[in-house]
């Protein structure tokens, strides 16, 4: 009888595994649980870094990303670029894919509303995207004008008020790097942290959080690490403004339960059909 | 000249970028420094021969009516409206050829280019990537079974991760007094990512690190020859 | 007439969801529709920021403004366009000079790159008194990073056989590497389900108007 449920179960179409799924997002979304989000080490280090820069500090933040990882990483930039704005930093957006351009303008869309002070050119700018990865991020730290003569508007960046002083990464207070993929995080670390010892931080998508786990280390490689949706919704709570990963907190929670009951019911008939196995042998 | 000036070039230019890294004065680091910039440029025209190469297969499948070429025709007829879009009224931070585009921002809320990205560019790559999500459960639930020590320790850490690093972990096990805090689930999840996880990488990154480097030499001294293509 | 242009980009962008999400239940003509739109205007896309953001403001721009003191800039022009000569089968060969200096910089500099932060940091990173923690559960995890690191290395080694001691050494590491393996796992289905839920962020919030 069991044996016969089981087999059934393992047996179903892979379609009704797809709606459960589905479900198991869709119904969170809808109806809110409001699980509580506890704050990991990591994520605290990098709130703690941008936090601790002097009013007006430089600071840089790359945009290594487009639109198939934003509902994972856009949160981490809208949060990070609020927390910067609160601390009155002058924040330089670069952009090593070229949908970062797009994600960059679209996160200080969101949040510039509340901030109505913030000039462009004067407090943010967006020096727009540049090819070529770990040889492009090691030209700006030599010369940042030769790797960003102009803005993504093609003002040149002597003209921008923000960019004054700004020769390489010397007077960068820290960056942050964003980041779904090469070129990203890795290469922010080879050459931003480990060639020119400029305090990094980063936000990454879950996959890329294994891979990048390593740098975070006693020598700082990475001074912390905001880690999928997890990690973005950890960063809302710590500047206190919940947004669209901490809405997402629920649902991923029940999806993966409801992956996690998959593996054991897997685990369970794939036990009982074996035992039985051995009984028929 | 071929195929000896390449390797030639290669071989100057690697050795120039590792002296201008020990010696980063004048002229190793002018020169380093130069190098770069024209990798950033050519970087760019690799970009451009990646689509031209794309709308030339796609040609070709095309005029050789390959099976289902007619959807080959999509593709470039979107190619083209982004491109056209992007030269005559620019993007949002760029002026196109037509200068001012005001008279098509005041109907369409946006410039073309920046519309197509949108509403069509942004959905279509976010759900090409979230498809993934099903097909992730699904072979949760068919192939991920504790057959052997080392499968079971897999299932275990990824269990342990899943529900650690999500807040239904905190909820599970929210109960668990301080002085048994060691069984709280983010708790043991942390120590999951930050010993194993890390150590594991570790040896990853250091075992890939130290093939790059071979690789590097390789290249630099002309060793290896593949990039060059076999003719 | 802007909000019905909103509204209508809306309402594409719905409908090109369920395009692609109609891959599920099978292969079908509109998915393959939505794949090659999806295809077209992401290689368009990449087109116009590349000339824009970087052959403008990188090469024609600094060469028309400034011609002799950025003659250099020649150099890279001419080997782009060599570069593009890879699309013509007769004169291919000539991209050979433009790639050469791209994997010439490219070995280089990641020669040493990778060999600081990849293999001596983090192999400091290691190097450490497994004693030094503040509780039990540091040294243990101390002890776990230098085992496992070691251990995960050996594995690795292809050059001798996996036989006796250094077998065993081997067989230790892939332990600890499954765990790592499973970890990551973890973070996959998280990224995934992450993803999903962005989508129907937009579907139940941006097209429906059942959430905010």
């Amino acid at each position: 009888m069991i044996m016969k449920l089981f087999e059934k179960l393992l047996a179903i179409d892979r379609r009704i595994i797809f709606i459960l799924i589905f479900l198991s997002v869709a119904i969170p979304l809808l109806f809110v649980i409001g699980f509580k989000i506890e704050v990991t080490p990591e994520v605290e280090n990098v709130y703690e870094l941008v936090d601790s820069a002097p009013k007006g500090s430089h600071v840089l933040i790359s945009f290594d990303y487009g639109p198939s990882t934003k509902p994972e990483i856009q949160p981490m930039a809208e949060a990070l670029i609020r927390h910067c704005f609160r601390n009155d930093y002058k924040v330089i957006c670069t952009a090593l894919w070229p949908m970062g351009v797009q994600m960059c303008m679209e996160a200080i869309d969101e949040v510039s509303p509340d901030f109505p002070n913030k000039k462009y050119g004067i407090d943010f700018v967006n020096l727009g995207y540049k090819a070529g990865g770990l040889v492009t991020i090691n030209l700006m730290g030599r010369d940042f004008c030769s790797a960003f003569p102009t803005d993504a508007a093609n003002t040149p960046i002597d003209e921008l008020q923000i960019m004054d002083g700004i020769k390489n990464f010397k007077r960068l207070k820290f960056i942050i790097g964003l980041s779904a993929g090469a070129p990203g995080l890795k290469e922010w670390v080879q050459v931003g942290h480990d060639a020119y010892g400029i305090p990094l931080a980063g936000g990454s998508t879950a996959v890329q959080v294994p891979s990048l786990s390593p740098y975070v280390n006693a020598q700082k490689q990475l001074t912390g690490l905001l880690g999928g949706l997890k990690g973005a919704a950890e960063y809302e709570v710590l500047i206190n403004h919940p947004g669209s990963a901490t809405k997402g907190m629920d649902a991923q929670s029940i999806a993966h339960l409801v992956i996690i009951i998959f593996i054991i019911i897997g685990n369970i008939g794939y036990f009982v059909s074996k035992k039985n196995e051995k009984k028929i042998s | 000249m071929k195929r000896n000036l390449p390797l030639l070039i290669t071989f100057l230019v690697g050795t120039l970028i590792i002296f201008a890294e020990f010696i980063p004065h004048k002229p190793f680091g002018n020169l380093s420094g130069g190098l770069e910039t024209w990798f950033m440029i050519i970087s760019g025209f690799a970009i451009l021969l990646g689509q031209l190469n794309l709308i030339k297969v796609n040609t070709i499948k095309i005029s050789r009516k390959a099976p289902n070429w007619q959807y080959y025709i999509i593709c470039i007829v979107s190619f083209a409206a982004m491109v056209i879009a992007g030269i005559l009224w620019g993007t949002r931070d760029q002026t196109g050829i037509l200068k001012n585009s005001q008279g098509v921002v005041s109907w369409l809320g946006l410039k073309p280019f920046d519309y197509f990205f949108k509403y069509f560019f942004e959905n279509l790559s976010a759900t090409m990537f979230s498809l993934l999500a099903f097909f992730v459960a699904s072979a949760s639930y068919r192939a991920f079974r504790a057959r052997s020590l080392e499968s079971t320790l897999l299932l275990i850490a990824a269990v342990i991760v899943m529900l650690g690093r999500t807040t239904i972990g905190s909820w599970l096990t929210g109960w668990v007094p301080e002085s048994l805090t060691y069984l709280h689930i983010p708790q043991v999840a942390q120590f999951v990512i930050k010993y194993f996880q890390t150590t594991g990488q570790r040896a990853i990154m250091i075992c890939a690190g130290l093939g790059i480097v071979g690789s590097s030499v390789r290249i630099i001294l002309g060793i290896e020859r593949s990039y060059l293509g076999g003719k | 007439m802007v909000e019905f242009m909103d509204r209508l980009g809306v309402w594409i962008g719905a409908i090109l969801t369920f395009a692609i999400f109609s891959f599920l239940y099978k292969d079908n003509p509109l998915y393959k529709v939505a794949e090659q739109i999806f295809i077209g205007i992401s290689a368009g896309y990449w087109f116009i920021y590349t000339v824009y953001n970087i052959l403008i403001p990188n090469l024609f721009n600094p060469i028309l403004t400034n011609f002799v003191s950025q003659i250099h800039l020649l150099v890279p022009a001419m080997l782009g366009i060599f570069m593009l000569c890879r699309l013509i089968p007769k004169i291919d060969w000539l991209s050979r000079y433009a790639i050469a200096l791209v994997v010439g910089t490219t070995a280089g500099l990641s020669l040493i790159r990778t060999l600081q932060s990849d293999v001596l940091n983090q192999m400091r990173a290691t190097i450490m008194n497994p004693f030094a923690g503040a509780n039990l559960a540091i040294i243990l995890g101390n002890f776990i990073l230098i085992i496992g690191t070691i251990t995960g290395i050996v594995y690795f080694f292809f050059s001798k056989k996996h036989e006796g001691v250094f077998g065993g050494t081997a067989r230790v590491g892939i332990l600890f590497l499954m765990v790592c393996f499973g970890a990551a796992f973890g973070y996959t289905v998280m990224a995934r389900i992450s993803l999903l839920i962005g989508r129907l962020q937009f579907l139940m919030g941006d097209w429906l108007g059942w959430i905010n």
